[in-house]
């Protein structure tokens, strides 16, 4: 997304009169570090529906991970947020410590990636559920005790009362996962952030934990944030997905749309390191890795003037690439009888090609 | 992020162009505290070296009419129960304090880094022997450990040397044995013996430089640790004996007179403490340039708390001693 | 867990035995006949045969140390050549002494180094951070015996608030006795006190940084139960192992501070029976220490395993 060229909100065609969930515009985070100020977000801007999954691709370091932080106040001191980001009309972007506390865990949870360290080895299972569950609601330990075996059966343990006296490094990779699946749950969230929550985990236990958390969502009508830098695993759940490079989104649209007819030199690029055709059976035997682009993401205390993806580029057919942003512009919209509908497919570049 | 992600790749990049040495008594020079720390310690060495010019008078000249003097122009430090002036005293303290730190480190260092290398190097049963000797050496609280072997050898500066020398030489097993063993496994080590090289050709060449920052960290901490125990030792009048000036027995015979004659106990006291504490904060500021990692491994002991971990705390607790 | 234990409980064994030759082989190294050198002015055939009976000198070295050591593990560790007394007696005698002084420097130590190093953690380069790495490096590298005479030339002299020196039994004079700990326990507490003091600070950073931290965030706790549960909980057990053997150093005699006390505790047993050329008594209390020093170690795995679940596993 470029400064220069705000763009209108996205329209959710698709959901109706639905209120989005989550609503993010041009959120920004720029952090002091001992080489200068690094840019880590750029202005982003994306909707998250109820139900609907969004996934957010790209390389480590290309921000993803920061900007959902950045949405829950989880950043250290250092780091300055600009934007807005609407969580059921509520800026989050500015909230005071007290205030997004009423909303982590209970509005919006999140899933991190590594399921060893997340949870505290020294506290047991069913302890570290309730103590979600007690500081949100005025409910009596006994009943919170009995929600958070409820919470371990719904993710899937075959014996919640069991587990919930055991200790995180008493379980498998997986189980821990689902332990932080179940934590998230907890609060009944409107919105899950998955960062990498599959990453860590492997293929046969990432595709249980995917079939999960889409059952879950169906059930409950979440929308979920799911960073990946696994394409797979987008074909696989997502309805939408956001390609980040450089702290921007270099592309966004409806999964099929993308990944049918990526824009952007780096989406396809991405894609090009994949094997043909993916769902999440076929990945769970050949998980796709990534990348095969030459050359490494820029640094966010020296993004380059131009396109971020200039210097790794292997088209840079416009002489504009070098010096000038790139604006997000549509690349195509859904038509259905004639109108278009649903929302557009997005890219920042300068290439022809692609477009139509 | 930036800055982690090329700050192992700026660190490359200075040690390509010039010698290690170099690179890291530059960084050395940046760090305030180690460098005021390496300026007083270059202090008392010159001190140590040409302390029979500095000193206004000699350890032993004394005049029973100027005893008990507190500070003035004449004796800045006071004057002790003879008339000595303490200033003088002290000043040729510092070369009884570094001398006997000196070799006792030395000792603790050749042989504690042999033993620990040969028990890295060769592992199994030489390992399990030499260590489990270290172990008990390790058991003994360090200075009755010194106390101890004093009692047999006699008191006396020699002794204390060797008696703080036999005490420390434990830590530098531990510390050269964990560095060799973490240098033997690497690629170049297994290469070199592919080609044939011979043991001792190894140890030197591959192994020891690349185990001697841990250890040149550790001398600098141990003798911080080497000079607080021969203070105690003199204190408790077994190390350097009376009259011969030395910190320690300074204190000793101030703590006689502490309502007469504060000054007598409190400047000895202060350049033990300011000599330590130049070799703690040096040694401070190595383990930040050479080696970051076995600070942290030694502040917070996380992985290896329950071994090295707890042996290097042992190690502090017993620089306390 | 037990398997662990055991096989560590070996171990120590293992060493003590160990110890017990060194200091045994130690003790006969020494030139001249110690029994003669003990006794000096004093000497009288009489006497010198009663000891050197009792001491069992005339049999082969072999003999002796199995004799010595079979009777050590009896608590019988034999007569002092100076006043024939039993050395286990004079060993019990300076326990109050010296156990009321380590418990009193391990608690100055602790009531020092959690809260300090825990603030310096939370406000790295704040003004506490400072302050407080200023403190312990200073503690690190002052010697115990002029950081007693110090505080006894400031609260005993200038102030006179406590007693110079002494000690005063705990079932004589309750009060008399607390006056008479604080200055040494001050002293040997802030020294033990600065080692703890860096030990948390680096302990509570790394926690603060742990991945679990950050879910606990995340859950929307509020901070001081992530502070509380999250990040002091799991700093704080490695603290028990140092804070082992801390208390090990400070069982073991902290002679110098005994000296400049004059507080009669085994540290100080130990230096008089150097100074009277005492061998059994000086025997005994070595072997003691590292006994302690051992019994030490062990109980705090034993306590560590207890407190980590990951350990008991």
């Amino acid at each position: 997304m470029s400064a220069q060229t705000p763009q209108p909100a996205p329209q959710p065609a698709r959901e109706g009169a639905r209120q989005p969930v989550l609503s993010v515009r041009d959120l920004r985070v720029r952090m002091g570090t001992p080489r200068g100020v690094a840019e880590i977000v750029n202005g982003l801007d994306y909707d998250v529906h109820p139900g609907e999954t969004v996934a957010v691709v790209g390389e480590s370091g290309s921000g993803k991970s920061v900007s959902v932080m950045a949405l829950m106040g989880l950043l250290p001191r250092t780091a300055t947020v600009t934007g807005t980001a609407e969580f059921e009309g509520r800026d989050l972007v500015g909230m005071s410590d007290a205030q997004l506390r009423t909303v982590r865990g209970n509005g919006i949870s999140m899933v991190f990636q590594d399921p060893m360290t997340s949870l505290n080895p020294v506290l047991t299972v069913g302890r570290q559920i309730t103590e979600g569950l007690l500081a949100h609601g005025d409910l009596p330990k006994r009943a919170a005790t009995e929600r958070a075996a409820e919470l371990l059966g719904e993710v899937g343990f075959p014996d919640p009362r069991g587990a919930l006296d055991r200790y995180p490094h008493q379980l498998s990779g997986g189980m821990r996962q689902r332990v932080m699946i179940a934590i998230a749950l907890a609060g009944r969230p409107r919105l899950l952030i998955a960062d990498e929550a599959t990453t860590a985990l492997d293929v046969t236990v990432q595709a249980q934990i995917l079939e999960l958390v889409a059952r879950l969502q169906a059930e409950h009508g979440t929308g979920v944030i799911w960073i990946t830098h696994d394409l797979g695993v987008v074909a696989g759940i997502a309805d939408r997905v956001l390609v980040m490079y450089g702290g921007r989104c270099v592309e966004d649209g409806v999964v099929d749309d993308v990944f049918d007819a990526p824009a952007h030199p780096y989406t396809r690029g991405l894609l090009g390191a994949l094997p043909a055709r993916l769902g999440p059976e076929l990945d769970a035997e050949e998980p796709p890795e990534l990348v095969t682009i030459p050359g490494t993401p820029p640094l966010p205390t020296d993004l380059p003037p131009g396109c971020v993806f200039w210097p790794r580029c292997p088209v840079r057919s416009d002489p504009r690439c070098e010096r000038e942003q790139p604006p997000l512009l549509e690349v195509s919209r859904p038509q259905v009888g004639g109108r278009p509908a649903g929302l557009p497919h997005r890219a920042a570049t300068w290439c022809s090609e692609g477009r139509p | 992020m930036s800055a982690a992600a090329d700050a192992p790749a700026r660190g490359r990049a200075l040690t390509a162009e010039v010698p290690r040495w170099r690179v890291t008594l530059g960084l050395l020079a940046r760090t305030p505290t180690a460098a005021a720390a390496a300026l007083v310690l270059l202090t008392v060495v010159l001190v140590a070296l040409f302390d029979d010019q500095l000193a206004p008078a000699g350890p032993n000249d004394v005049d029973v009419q100027a005893r008990l003097q507190g500070p003035s122009a004449e004796h800045p430090f006071g004057t002790d129960d003879l008339g000595r002036d303490v200033l003088s005293r002290v000043l040729l303290g510092a070369q009884v304090s570094l001398r006997v730190g000196l070799v006792a480190v030395g000792i603790s260092l050749v042989v504690g880094t042999l033993v620990g290398t040969l028990a890295g190097f060769y592992g199994r049963w030489v390992d399990s022997l030499l260590m489990r000797l270290m172990d008990v050496l390790f058991a003994f609280p360090a200075l009755l450990l010194a106390i101890a072997v004093l009692a047999v050898l006699g008191p006396g500066a020699t002794n204390a040397m060797i008696a703080i020398g036999i005490t420390y030489t434990p830590v530098f097993a531990r510390v050269s044995r964990a560095a060799v063993l973490g240098v033997r496994e690497q690629v170049y080590v297994r290469a070199s013996r592919s080609v044939g090289a011979s043991d001792a050709r190894l140890l030197l060449r591959h192994v020891l430089p690349n185990a001697a920052p841990p250890i040149l960290v550790q001398t600098s901490v141990s003798l911080a640790f080497a000079v607080l125990a021969e203070a105690a030792l003199s204190f408790a009048g077994l190390g350097i004996q009376p009259p011969a000036p030395s910190w320690g027995g300074m204190l000793a015979s101030g703590r006689g007179f502490l309502e007469q004659a504060w000054w007598m106990a409190v400047f000895p006291g202060l350049a033990i403490f300011l000599l330590v504490l130049s070799f703690n904060l040096l040694g401070d500021g190595l383990r930040d340039v050479l080696d970051p990692q076995q600070r942290s491994a030694m502040e917070a002991g996380r992985r290896r708390i329950r071994s090295r971990g707890k042996a290097e705390a042992a190690a502090d607790a017993r620089g306390a001693a | 867990m037990s398997g662990y234990l055991l096989r560590r409980a070996g171990q120590s064994a293992v060493v003590l035995l160990g110890v017990a030759i060194a200091v045994f082989a130690l003790m006969h190294l020494v030139p001249g006949d110690p029994v003669r050198l003990a006794l000096g002015t004093r000497f009288d055939q009489a006497a010198y045969d009663a000891l050197r009976e009792r001491a069992g000198l005339d049999e082969p070295l072999p003999v002796q140390f199995l004799g010595w050591i079979g009777s050590a593990v009896t608590g019988d560790l034999g007569v002092s050549f100076r006043s024939g007394e039993p050395v286990t007696m004079l060993i019990v005698e300076r326990l109050p002494a010296t156990v009321s002084l380590a418990a009193a420097s391990i608690l100055v130590a602790l009531l020092i180094a959690v809260p300090l190093g825990t603030l310096s953690a939370l406000r790295p380069r704040s003004f506490v951070d400072s302050a407080g790495t200023v403190v312990s490096q200073v503690g690190i590298s002052v010697p115990e015996f002029w950081m007693g005479i110090l505080l006894i030339l400031l609260f005993a002299g200038v102030l006179d608030w406590f007693p110079p020196g002494g000690y005063v039994p705990l079932s004589e004079d309750p009060v008399g006795w607390l006056r008479s700990l604080v200055l040494p326990a001050l002293t040997t507490g802030l020294v033990s006190g600065s080692v703890l003091t860096r030990f948390t600070r680096s302990s509570v950073l790394e926690a603060l940084g742990a991945d679990h931290v950050r879910t606990a965030r995340a859950k929307g706790l509020p901070a001081r139960a992530v502070l509380r549960w999250h990040v002091l909980r799991n700093a704080l057990l490695p603290l028990v192992t140092v804070t082992g053997v801390q208390l090990a150093y400070l069982l073991s005699g902290v002679v110098v501070v005994e000296i400049v006390f004059a507080w009669p505790g085994l540290g100080l047993l130990a230096l008089q029976a150097v100074q009277d050329r005492d061998y059994p008594v000086l025997q005994g209390a070595v072997l003691l220490f590292a006994f302690v020093f051992l019994l030490l170690n062990l109980v705090v795995d034993l306590l560590y395993s207890r407190l980590d679940p990951r350990i008991s596993a």
